[in-house]
């Protein structure tokens, strides 16, 4: 157990939904918001507490898109690339995205850790299409121009 | 009144079998399968044991549960071409470079391909090249041969309950990964091999260190010794074309000396030694009331299972080398050759492996080759080993008791430890030495025995996941043995992850872990000397070379200490 690692987050988790295996996914969900990706530190913690063996964590973990084990931005940036949004022309306001922050498919969290970008099939606004999400807040009916200046006003207030 | 299903138009009877598939090999009908064991959970996941219903249908064979009246087709056109298609496309994500492969000839995927007439894979084979795993002793892990059923998996959790693999990632990459894909040495393994006697194909097999051995004896300048663990004589019989159980002991001394061996020396005397040692130890314990339950410490895995999960255990566990440790100290210790020394253990086990490289032992066992090796070794050498006449081991070792050759089977440490324990604490003559309430294959088995006016209470233990269970009563004080054996794999080291691999069909058609036990069984049963404590060799090494037993050359010789690890 890492001493200079804050669990607090995870004791009240599994508080909340008890120290059983059927709370691993509810619990990786709290860790996932709170630090924003999957430390490798909660791993070795919640296989003892949970008593599961720490590679089943890990294969709960990659197995869901949903969690991520490398550290993502502050402001997490997902373009819909569902059928509505797709046809709609999501893929340019995805790469305009990328080529601002010099991202890729496979890079997509700038090294500064303030912008992660990365794609999602359905936000289920499809009436917004093309729609993005900024942490979790919908922007509807994007352009690639107005995408970039929405990441250019982040970038002054950091 | 009986229950019938129809099986290809055969009448079967069902008798409680779990699944279709079950029924069906009892009339002599063998579903492929990739991922069906009957010692595992079901999966469900290898899509070949599909059967087509009197209405067309299909489910699997190994999840459907046989019920009164059912008519079910195996073999069906539809069913060969969606069984080829499957093996298609096993294959195009296979690497198959068979001829180079450990488990060439056993290997179910070349065997289905064969049985299923696969002439050619109509799609590329693009498996991904996988970094081979050989960062542990005992096992070598090769991914790109992996078909993802997920019997290691099983095994590891469900029997063991080390939880060193699991599944990782999703769809086209998902793969068996440690936490983290690293090296298996990263993660909890103790080294059993299990998942290595239950893998279809060669994506987990035992490491071979054959080649140092024969580099070894061929050498002018080095003395090689042997030693042979009591599994191992009725391990091998039946690759080297003998019946399943038999033991074959005389003539494994007889090959390997024609290989080159110089000495070879029988690892039963060192059983008697550790007999010696451990119910003194239990007596000791006992009188004093002290670091109750004890446990047996010969089985590597397992003391590996402790130091990991159950530290705070270990005070509990005997203070005795195992067997091989044992024989191998002495062996060094008493040599006064000139040329250099190397020591070999041929052991049913991959944990073996890892204790002999152990750094508190100091490279007394040089190299362990398990029983798979030397069959390899048997056979490479051109040795007709069915027709050879039966040889005899070297001194230390000629000699050895009833008492240490039930070593091999689950139970057997325990028996061999009361015959002296309870002779001793009551001071009168064992007639009766059988103690046949630990015999068998289950995987728990407790009884009470009476020593004089001392009822001891003991468990026998084998599979790592009963062990932890009944680690986790001694924690929480609710069990008040005062002797415990545990061996990680099955049934003992007679069904060890170095033995020689058993096929699923077999594993479930025969009794083969009876039979190997049989075998060493009977030959206690055949012995005049059944206590280890009747071993004049025995005796005649404490007079003149180890001393008082439990005393100071026994400790700096054949016992050792324990710390706790954490991965």
């Amino acid at each position: 157990m890492d001493k200079t690692f804050d669990y607090g987050i995870l004791d009240s988790a599994i508080e909340k939904f008890g120290n059983k295996e059927s709370s691993l996914i509810a619990i990786l969900q709290c860790a996932q918001e709170h630090f924003r990706y999957l430390p490798k530190e909660i791993f070795p913690y919640l296989a003892e507490k949970l008593n599961i063996s720490e590679a089943k964590i890990f294969g709960v973990a990659t197995f869901y898109e949903n969690f991520s084990m490398e550290q993502k931005g502050k402001y997490v940036i997902k373009v819909c690339d569902g059928t509505a949004c797709h046809v709609r022309h999501s893929v340019p306001i995805l790469e305009a995205l990328r080529k601002e922050l010099g991202l890729s498919e496979e890079k997509k969290t700038t090294d500064d850790l303030m912008f992660t970008v990365e794609t999602v099939a359905c936000l289920g606004a499809c009436s917004s299409a093309p729609a993005i999400t900024l942490n979790d807040e919908i922007y509807p009916t994007m352009t690639p121009e107005s995408a970039v200046a929405l990441v250019k006003s982040l970038k002054e207030k950091c | 009144m009986s229950e019938y299903m129809i099986i290809d138009g055969i009448k079967a009877e069902i008798d409680g079998e779990k699944n279709v598939l079950e029924v069906a090999r009892k009339v002599g009908i063998e579903i492929p399968a990739f991922c069906y064991d009957p010692e595992l959970s079901i999966y469900g996941a290898c899509r070949m044991c599909m059967f087509e219903d009197e209405r067309g249908r299909f489910d699997a064979a190994c999840s459907t549960i046989p019920r009164a009246g059912m008519i079910v087709k195996t073999n069906t056109a539809k069913l060969r071409k969606y069984r080829k298609m499957i093996l298609e496309l096993l294959l195009a994500n296979h690497c198959r470079d068979c001829t180079t492969c450990q488990m060439s000839g056993k290997c179910r995927l070349q065997e289905f391909a064969h049985r299923f007439n696969i002439e050619g894979v109509r799609f590329p084979n693009n498996y991904a090249d996988m970094k081979q795993d050989k960062s542990s002793n005992c096992i070598v892990r090769t991914p790109s041969k992996c078909i993802l059923c997920g019997k290691c998996v099983r095994m590891c959790n469900e029997v063991q309950g080390v939880g060193a693999i699991d599944y990782a990632f999703r769809g086209s990459k998902m793969k068996i990964a440690t936490a983290f894909d690293k090296d298996i040495t990263t993660s909890p393994c103790v080294g059993c091999g299990q998942c290595a006697a239950v893998c279809p194909t060669g994506a987990i097999t035992i490491r071979d260190d054959a080649d140092a051995v024969w580099k070894a004896i061929g050498n002018p300048d080095v003395e090689v010794s042997v030693q042979i663990a009591p599994a191992v004589r009725v391990g091998l019989s039946k690759e080297l074309g003998l019946n399943e159980g038999e033991n074959v002991m005389g003539k494994l001394v007889t090959a390997l000396r024609e290989m080159g061996f110089d000495k070879i020396y029988d690892t039963n005397i060192g059983a008697d030694l550790c007999i010696m040692e451990e119910s003194h130890e239990l007596i000791e314990r006992v009188k004093e009331g002290v670091k109750l339950p004890m446990f047996t410490s010969c089985c590597p895995a397992w003391i590996t299972f402790a130091e990991e999960k159950y530290p705070e255990l270990l005070p509990n566990i005997s203070s005795c080398r195992s067997p091989m440790q044992m024989l191998a100290s002495l062996v060094k210790d008493s040599y006064k050759g000139e040329k250099k020394h190397v020591h070999v253990a041929i052991m049913p086990c991959s944990a073996k492996k890892d204790e002999a490289k152990l750094e508190k032992f100091d490279g007394n066992v040089d190299f362990v080759l398990s029983t798979q090796e030397v069959i390899r070794m048997i056979n490479e050498s051109g040795i007709s080993f069915k027709h050879l006449e039966d040889g005899l081991a070297d001194n230390p070792g000629v000699e050895y008791t009833g008492a240490g050759v039930i070593f091999g089977a689950s139970g057997g440490v325990m028996e061999a430890a009361l015959r002296t324990a309870v002779e001793t604490i009551s001071g009168k003559k064992l007639e009766n030495v059988e103690f046949k309430e630990v015999r068998g294959m289950q995987g728990v088995k407790e009884a009470t025995y009476k020593a004089g006016d001392v009822a001891v209470k003991v468990a026998v233990v084998s599979g790592l996941k009963n062990a932890a269970s009944l680690c986790d009563k001694v924690k929480a004080g609710e069990a008040d043995y005062q002797f415990i054996e545990i061996m990680s794999c099955p049934g003992g080291c007679i069904n060890g992850g170095g033995q020689p691999f058993v096929d699923a069909f077999t594993r479930s058609a025969e009794d083969y872990k009876g039979l190997r036990a049989k075998g060493l069984y009977d030959d206690d049963a055949s012995m005049r000397k059944r206590k280890s404590h009747e071993n004049m060799t025995v005796k005649s090494l404490y007079d003149n070379y180890i001393g008082e037993i439990g005393g100071h050359k026994a400790h700096e010789l054949l016992h050792t200490s324990y710390s706790p690890k954490k991965k």
